[in-house]
């Protein structure tokens, strides 16, 4: 169990998707000017890496691996070359399943996600996390920990980013740094804040 | 579009470039900074994977159903990351390792995808793959100067080669750890941005 939730800590705090390895970046700074909607997106990444991460895990270990299909008198054959192809697919039909679930069972969420869900596609964060347990040879446990841990990551930056921008608004930096570059620094300010973890082990 | 095709990689790399003005393309773009070597290639590899998916993509824009054309961008665009990705493994095995998983991300990389949907499904092969090297180029410039910053003032090598002397090694540099950190990416792609919209002030956003 300690095992488990020491990848889960590790990916929520000191191995931070979004500010210790910058995946996520366009959304995490496009979708971040409002709480509420920043809130919103990070759920819905919470949701997606819980599901997809796992689920490309069993495909990786069960299909793709180099001696996975040794069921099928395969046990030579190495599909890995294909992976990016299958993960990318994956979670795109998660994200659809997921959208039309929500569309159907719980309205009021989808409304407030509006075009974010779909997006998510393409969201590196996604991508990443799936990439990162394939790379780290998670087992099945330990990738369901790591989606979850790594979602989580996503949402408690992008929410307290958008607190601060909530904030700068009445702030008046020079007119070139307006917007954009202020939101850099402050995501700066941020991850340097998360490295101060970076000692802790769980 | 009266554009030609030089006007059109120049445009792409100082007016329009897509990190400094659009934000996309920065989630893979800030990890691989810390050294020359990683960007350049990371930078190489972006370029052909833009250039080659927008001409690609505007050759089929006419069989494409509207209905179905994000997966279809998406299958021909990880298509030719496999081949990058595979490529870089055979030749380049030790910067592969250390690109680790942001070459696969190339995928998700808005970059690609914004100039797949934005402008190669509605313009000739050409102009999309002069359109694609441009947009690479213009990401690549932001890469390897916040690379050249990153690698020089942490390291006080350039590519590997030492530059200025380390106080550890017996020079006279005392590297700045900061800079060692990804979070100075961040910095330095702030400050960019602040020259780029000073000396650009349409780029400048309003309240």
């Amino acid at each position: 169990m300690t095992h488990y939730l020491n990848i889960f800590f590790t990916a929520l705090f000191v191995e931070n998707l979004v500010l210790s390895f910058f995946l996520g970046m366009c959304t995490f700074l496009a979708i971040s000017k409002q709480v509420q909607t920043a809130m919103g997106l990070g759920m819905a990444v919470v949701v997606i890496q819980a599901i997809t991460v796992p689920i490309n895990n069993l495909i990786f270990n069960h299909l793709l691996k180099p001696g996975a299909l040794a069921w099928a008198g395969q046990p030579h054959l190495d599909l890995t070359f294909l992976g990016l192809l299958i993960y990318i697919g994956v979670i795109a039909a998660v994200v659809q399943i997921l959208e039309m679930v929500l569309d159907r069972y719980l309205p009021a969420l989808y409304t407030t996600l509006g075009i974010y869900l779909p997006l998510l596609t393409v969201n590196c964060a996604i991508l990443g996390g799936t990439l990162f347990m394939v790379e780290r040879d998670y087992s099945f446990g330990e990738s369901m920990a790591y989606g979850l841990g790594a979602g989580g990551g996503f949402l408690l930056a992008v929410t307290v980013l958008a607190g601060i921008r909530e904030k700068l608004e009445y702030a008046d930096p020079p007119k070139g740094l307006r917007g954009l570059g202020l939101t850099f620094i402050t995501a700066g300010l941020i991850a340097l804040a998360f490295m101060g973890m970076a000692g802790i082990s769980f | 579009m009266a554009e030609t095709t030089t006007e059109l990689i120049v445009r792409a790399i100082l007016l329009r470039n897509p990190i400094a003005l659009l934000v996309l393309g920065i989630c893979s773009a800030l990890a691989v900074t810390g050294s020359m070597s990683t960007a350049l290639v990371m930078a190489l590899s972006l370029t052909m994977v833009t250039a080659c998916s927008s001409m690609i993509i505007s050759l089929l824009r006419k069989k494409i159903p509207t209905t179905v054309r994000i997966g279809i961008q998406i299958t021909v665009i990880a298509t030719l990351v496999i081949l990058v990705d595979q490529i870089l493994k055979a030749f380049f095995y030790d910067l592969a390792k250390q690109l680790s998983i942001y070459v696969g991300l190339i995928i998700t990389n808005c970059i690609v995808m914004g100039r797949a949907e934005g402008f190669a499904m509605s313009n000739p092969p050409l102009k999309s793959f002069a359109d694609g090297i441009g947009n690479g180029l213009g990401y690549g410039a932001v890469l390897l100067t916040v690379a050249f910053f990153r690698e020089l003032l942490g390291n006080g090598t350039l590519f590997g080669f030492e530059v200025l002397p380390l106080t550890s090694r017996g020079g006279w540099y005392e590297s700045n750890g900061l800079m060692l950190l990804p979070v100075s990416a961040f910095f330095l792609i702030a400050l960019i941005i602040w020259t780029l919209r000073t000396v650009y002030p349409a780029q400048q956003e309003k309240d």
